[in-house]
């Protein structure tokens, strides 16, 4: 069963993909448990900084017991976590969130839109989602990441900010560039690409399921640090305010206020 | 095994305006909701208390995010009290907290004297062992400090609220004053059973990067490690200035922390910002003062009670 714990964990080993995007395999046997589009909170090892950083779940290895994160050095944490080299020990907490819905993709056409440091989780969910999947992935520049992985499970659609590789522009631009449709979304991205997401969902009346990032304190729903405006009042704060960490990070866009 | 081999029973008992916990350790308001998520964690059945969220006549939205950041040793956080209100409250938490053999305080927030009378009147027939009144949370525009940052406000609500409460009341205190002592005195004169401090200091960070604030109410309450000294200080400045007992707390991590408190003349202490840290504090500081006792043969957690003086 599933249960939320702070775990020793072991770098299995690291790599750097492209300018600060680092690649992390980790030993701990949350893969077990790992669903597409959790995340885990990574301790550093200098305790002036007191907070886990939470990151998504790129990938779980159930087989041998292994967490894949992708993850942007942001900080001074994400700075310390790209020193880390194999066989160091870590402390994680995981895992953390609900996750994609996969039976809400199951046997649909559907898309699968990441940017930037938002693409990682789309791969434990391309893995997983059992769709026709058309994978929309937007970069700033040539420097891409994870798109041959992701190739394994979809078609790949790429934009670039600056047009030195597909589309020019955004996840939006790419799917017009290439009059794509589909029945269901999920995303993870920067939240001005979210809003043009749930504008498009709205538009097209289909379900949009997107991640969502917010500054957290505890990532297991005590705090309130991270909370997302929602249309209805929900069980917990009764005052429309969803918990990123525990009723998230997942939402329907049309629930949300972004 | 350990409490077999002991030829002496350690006591770890404390007891305050008449109630008596199992031990002296209890969970700071707003770092561990009602218990519930932390229940994943740690076994509330072990706690001295569960100290709630601050709970509300009506429900409250709080602040809009950011609400937390991290500073050096420590985090600020402009939460804003959110909270579902008295009735949600009293429907959903308080049976939830009763499953366990552990005391409830209930952490009641404010904007007007009116407001805190309302949730105290309402908890009167509740099963609730104590009321902590928030007089000091920092990220509210209304009420809350107001009361708690001059001593004569301070005394007014105390009154009032000692009136009508059916529960002892904890008067929490704010570091934001230039002296907590004639606050705690003040709290004493209205009749106060107990003091709880510090409740968060004041604090701000800027992001260089983005140029703005790094919490969008710009201000919020500095919380952790970084604090807890300026906290020791407080806790012993007001157990030589009344005679009511005190729940210390700011940034304790450790039995060693707690212990600290309790020297200092804490009767009980709470962890707060250190369970976002780590979900296992509040058992592990159980523990940790279990074994500080056995290790120095002290039969009775009442002998460290302000021990130093």
């Amino acid at each position: 069963m599933a249960q939320k714990k702070k775990v020793n964990a072991i770098v299995h080993e690291q790599t750097e993909l492209t300018t600060d995007i680092y690649d992390m395999w980790i030993d701990t046997d949350l893969a077990l448990q790992a669903k597409p589009g959790q995340f885990i909170s990574v301790y550093p090892h200098n305790a002036s900084m007191l907070l886990p950083r939470p990151i998504s779940i790129c990938e779980a290895d159930r087989e041998n017991e292994r967490l894949r994160i992708v993850y942007r050095i942001a900080g001074k944490g994400t700075e310390e976590f790209s020193k880390y080299h194999a066989d160091q020990h870590i402390q994680i907490l995981g895992t953390l969130g609900n996750g994609f819905p996969l039976e809400a993709g199951k046997g649909k056409k559907v898309f699968l839109m990441g940017g930037g440091i938002g693409i990682p989780p789309m791969l434990q969910l391309a893995k997983e989602l059992e769709a026709e999947k058309q994978i929309v992935v937007g970069y700033r520049d040539k420097n891409l990441f994870l798109k041959s992985d992701l190739e394994e499970y979809g078609t790949v659609y790429v934009a670039t900010e600056d047009g030195s590789v597909g589309t020019k522009g955004n996840v939006m631009d790419a799917i017009r560039e290439n009059a794509l449709d589909a029945d269901v979304i999920f995303a993870c991205g920067p939240m001005p690409m979210l809003r043009a997401i749930k504008k498009y969902a709205e538009e097209k009346k289909i379900p949009a399921y997107i991640s969502l990032e917010e500054r957290m304190a505890c990532g297991v729903g005590a705090c309130l640090g991270c909370v997302c405006k929602t249309r209805e009042k929900d069980h917990h704060s009764h005052v429309n305010n969803a918990r990123i960490c525990t009723d998230g990070p997942v939402f329907e866009a049309k629930e949300v206020d972004i | 095994m350990s409490a077999q081999t002991n030829t002496k029973r350690t006591n770890t008992e404390v007891t305050i305006a008449g109630v008596t916990f199992k031990n002296p350790v209890m969970t700071a308001s707003g770092t561990f909701g009602s218990g519930m998520e932390y229940s994943e964690f740690v076994d509330l059945n072990h706690l001295g208390a569960v100290v709630t969220k601050g709970v509300a006549n009506v429900p409250w939205p709080g602040n809009p995010t950011p609400r937390v950041a991290e500073t050096y040793g420590g985090m600020l956080n402009a939460i804003g009290l959110q909270n579902p209100g008295i009735d949600v409250f009293i429907e959903r938490d308080i049976p939830f907290l009763q499953k366990y053999d552990t005391k409830i305080i209930v952490n009641v927030c404010g904007k007007t004297v009116e407001d805190y009378l309302e949730v105290v009147e309402r908890l009167g027939d509740q099963p609730v062992d104590m009321l902590e009144i928030n007089v000091s949370c920092p990220n509210v525009k209304e009420g809350a400090i107001a009361f708690g940052q001059k001593a004569d406000a301070l005394f007014r609500i105390t009154k009032e609220i000692k009136a009508k409460a059916k529960q002892p009341v904890i008067m929490k205190l704010s570091p934001n004053v230039t002296d907590i002592t004639e606050m705690a005195k003040a709290a004493e004169a209205a009749g106060a059973d107990c003091v709880s401090l510090i409740n968060t200091i004041t604090g701000m960070k800027i992001d260089v990067n983005r140029r703005t604030f790094a919490i969008a109410n710009k201000t919020g309450g500095l919380s952790g490690p970084a604090i807890k000294p300026v906290a020791v200080r407080m806790v012993y400045q007001v157990a030589n200035a009344v005679k009511i007992p005190i729940i210390g707390m700011g940034g304790i991590a450790n039995a060693e922390d707690a212990l600290e408190f309790i020297l200092a003349g804490a009767t009980a202490v709470s962890v707060g910002a250190m369970n976002f840290v780590n979900p296992y504090v509040t058992e592990e500081v159980v523990q940790g003062i279990q074994q500080y006792m056995s290790k120095y043969n002290i039969s009775d957690i009442r002998e460290l009670i302000g021990a130093v003086k």
